[in-house]
């Protein structure tokens, strides 16, 4: 392959495929216990937490980004809880209202800032900037082994791979646990298995995740990458450890083959610029999530509570 | 209640316990609550609960739907918060002797389309055996595999959870139960929604459970086989109506102030075969 390659593409690529597993391996447990919706929720609401860390702060640095989303979390789910108990409506209205809130404010927040100072828009917030994360001083592949050349990658590549070691290793340590505490909570509490305390961990990594993600690739990437890649893991077997690989297996695909094609793809069809990665990554995840809805081994799998009762009896 | 301070509902044995009561509860008694008081909301679901459970007792928890069964026994385990009172495992708090008791949730609570096959459920009930930071290994498949051989369901191990009938998922859950080799089972509503070849399977396993020395407590509904099932009853509504051995304790008074005017009195005759 070219050396454009390597100083264009290479880092993008990378970036692209760090984000995405990292929230698909979390996602795997937000479907199964029915808290897509969150990653969801604290990816939009994190915005302007990080919007007003960046405006006090003046910079793009990840910390104070950090500590603004964080705010934000906690900040929401006071609210959360405000609107559930002062408005009496379930708790799924009360995040809808709390999360497009605050999101929206996000934006407007945005609109009203100085982006000449730095480089923060809603599109960035949507869509991120994959596309502009080269590697200048990677001229060839020569280059991955040159020290100079390395310390000039983007740091959102060492960022989201401490990232998805971490949330690696979360998954690895509280296997046991996360897995007893999505099937059956009040067996886990029962044993000591912690559900509410790994409930949580999970959540502050779902946070974690979507954050870190955000700057490099957008919440696009994050909300489709939590549901997406584990919805259609979940129809190819009937095993957790499976369904974790197969998750990686599409979140690595989408990545790949969304960012070829938002590259490449116009160009074939005779248009003259490419277009979003991030939207076509998203996009490839919901279209193999398509695909496989049709052709999975598993398909019986995801199905309506009335089936249970329809189960054939001995 | 003026029920509750019927001399004859109380087990003197009982009183005799209740007197040696002191912030270790009663060593010998499997679960012993006192003064147990549960809400959702501003309606106690439970007040001021009472109870202590004899040692090797096969005991049924019986009472209207809303009156606080399961509450009780997920409020006895810490799963549901209470307003107020003590409860005891074996005289200890229940976080240091979570081993001994093997709990067993409504089968309808769960998801069943969850991806696991039927050993892996099974192998939950290792999870202290396992250990933190480990995995299953050899060992607790094979103890795995026993124990759904005890409830019958060798040949399906490998089958996923979603493909069973209501009955065989039950069975799974008693054999995670059994799994963790417990010395109190606390069974919400076992018979639920069971074929009746399934439920002969489970009590003929229940009654082998507490034939070995073990306390077996079920929430059940259908009170026609209370006294062919269980020696002990427990009878709740909000608050404590009854309780003692199926012979004293489950009689038509005791089911009449349990059950209100939803009970006809044809059935009440029918069910408490001892009526006094």
């Amino acid at each position: 392959m070219s050396n454009d390659f390597v100083q264009l593409s290479l880092m993008p690529l990378a970036i692209g495929v760090l984000a995405c597993i990292a929230c698909a391996l979390l996602g795997n447990f937000l479907v199964l216990r029915r808290q897509s919706m969150i990653g969801d929720a604290v990816s939009h609401v994190a915005l302007p937490g990080i919007v007003l860390a960046v405006i006090l702060s003046g910079t793009l640095d990840v910390g104070p980004m950090l500590v603004g989303a964080a705010g934000a979390a906690i900040v929401a789910a006071l609210l959360i809880e405000l609107v559930r108990k002062v408005g009496n409506v379930e708790p799924g209205a009360a995040i809808g209202v709390v999360l497009t809130t605050l999101f929206a404010s996000g934006v407007l927040l945005l609109e009203q800032t100085d982006t000449s100072k730095v480089h923060l828009d809603v599109e960035h917030a949507l869509y991120g900037n994959l596309e502009s994360l080269i590697w200048l001083a990677g001229d060839s592949w020569g280059s991955l082994l040159d020290p100079q050349a390395l310390a000039e990658i983007p740091p959102q590549l060492p960022r989201l791979a401490i990232v998805l070691v971490a949330v690696s290793a979360f998954i690895a340590i509280f296997w046991k646990e996360l897995v007893i505490g999505t099937f059956d909570t009040a067996f886990a509490d029962s044993i000591g298995a912690r559900p509410q305390g790994v409930g949580f961990g999970l959540i502050v990594m779902v946070a974690v995740a979507a954050v870190a993600a955000f700057d490099a690739v957008g919440s696009i990437i994050v909300i489709a990458m939590f549901i997406c890649p584990p919805s259609a893991a979940r129809l190819m077997t009937d095993r957790m450890p499976a369904q974790i690989t197969w998750s990686v297996v599409f979140a690595t695909l989408s990545a790949v083959f969304g960012y070829i094609l938002a590259g490449y793809g116009p160009l074939w069809i005779g248009a003259t610029s490419s277009v979003s990665a991030a939207g076509m990554i998203a996009t490839v995840s919901g279209i193999i999530l398509g695909i496989v809805c049709f052709i999975g081994p598993k398909r019986h799998g995801i199905r309506g509570a009335g089936a249970l009762s329809a189960a054939p009896a001995e | 209640m003026a029920i509750d301070n019927n001399p004859q509902l109380v087990n003197p044995q009982l009183v005799a316990l209740d007197c040696v009561a002191s912030a270790h509860g009663h060593p010998e008694s499997p679960l012993s609550i006192s003064g147990l008081t549960v809400s959702y909301g501003e309606k106690p679901v439970l007040f001021s609960v009472d109870f202590v459970t004899p040692k090797d007792a096969m005991l049924a928890i019986i009472g209207p739907n809303g009156a606080g069964k399961s509450t009780l026994i997920k409020a006895s385990l810490g799963i549901v918060p209470r307003i107020s009172g003590d409860v005891t495992v074996f005289g200890e708090p229940y976080a240091d002797v979570r081993h001994r008791i093997a709990y067993v949730p409504q089968r309808a609570s769960v998801d069943w389309d969850f991806p696991a096959t039927v050993l892996d459920v099974v192998i939950m009930g290792l999870y202290r055996e396992i250990g933190f930071l480990r995995f299953a290994g050899r060992k607790h498949r094979d103890k795995a595999m026993e124990c759904l051989a005890r409830v019958g369901l060798e040949s399906f191990a490998h089958r996923q959870i979603g493909q069973l009938s209501g009955g065989q998922q039950q069975r799974v859950f008693l054999a995670r139960a059994l799994a963790q080799d417990a010395d109190l089972y606390i069974m919400d509503e076992p018979f639920a929604g069971v074929d009746a070849a399934t439920e002969r399977a489970i009590i003929s396993v229940l009654k082998e459970v507490n034939a070995a020395g073990n306390t077996v407590m079920c929430v059940h509904h259908d009170l026609a086989t209370v006294p062919e099932y269980f020696t002990h009853v427990l009878m709740v509504n909000v608050r404590k109506i009854a309780d003692g051995p199926v012979a004293t304790a489950f009689t038509h008074e005791n089911l009449q102030t349990a059950y209100g005017g939803r009970l006809q009195m044809g059935q009440v005759a029918q069910f408490a075969a001892t009526g006094s």
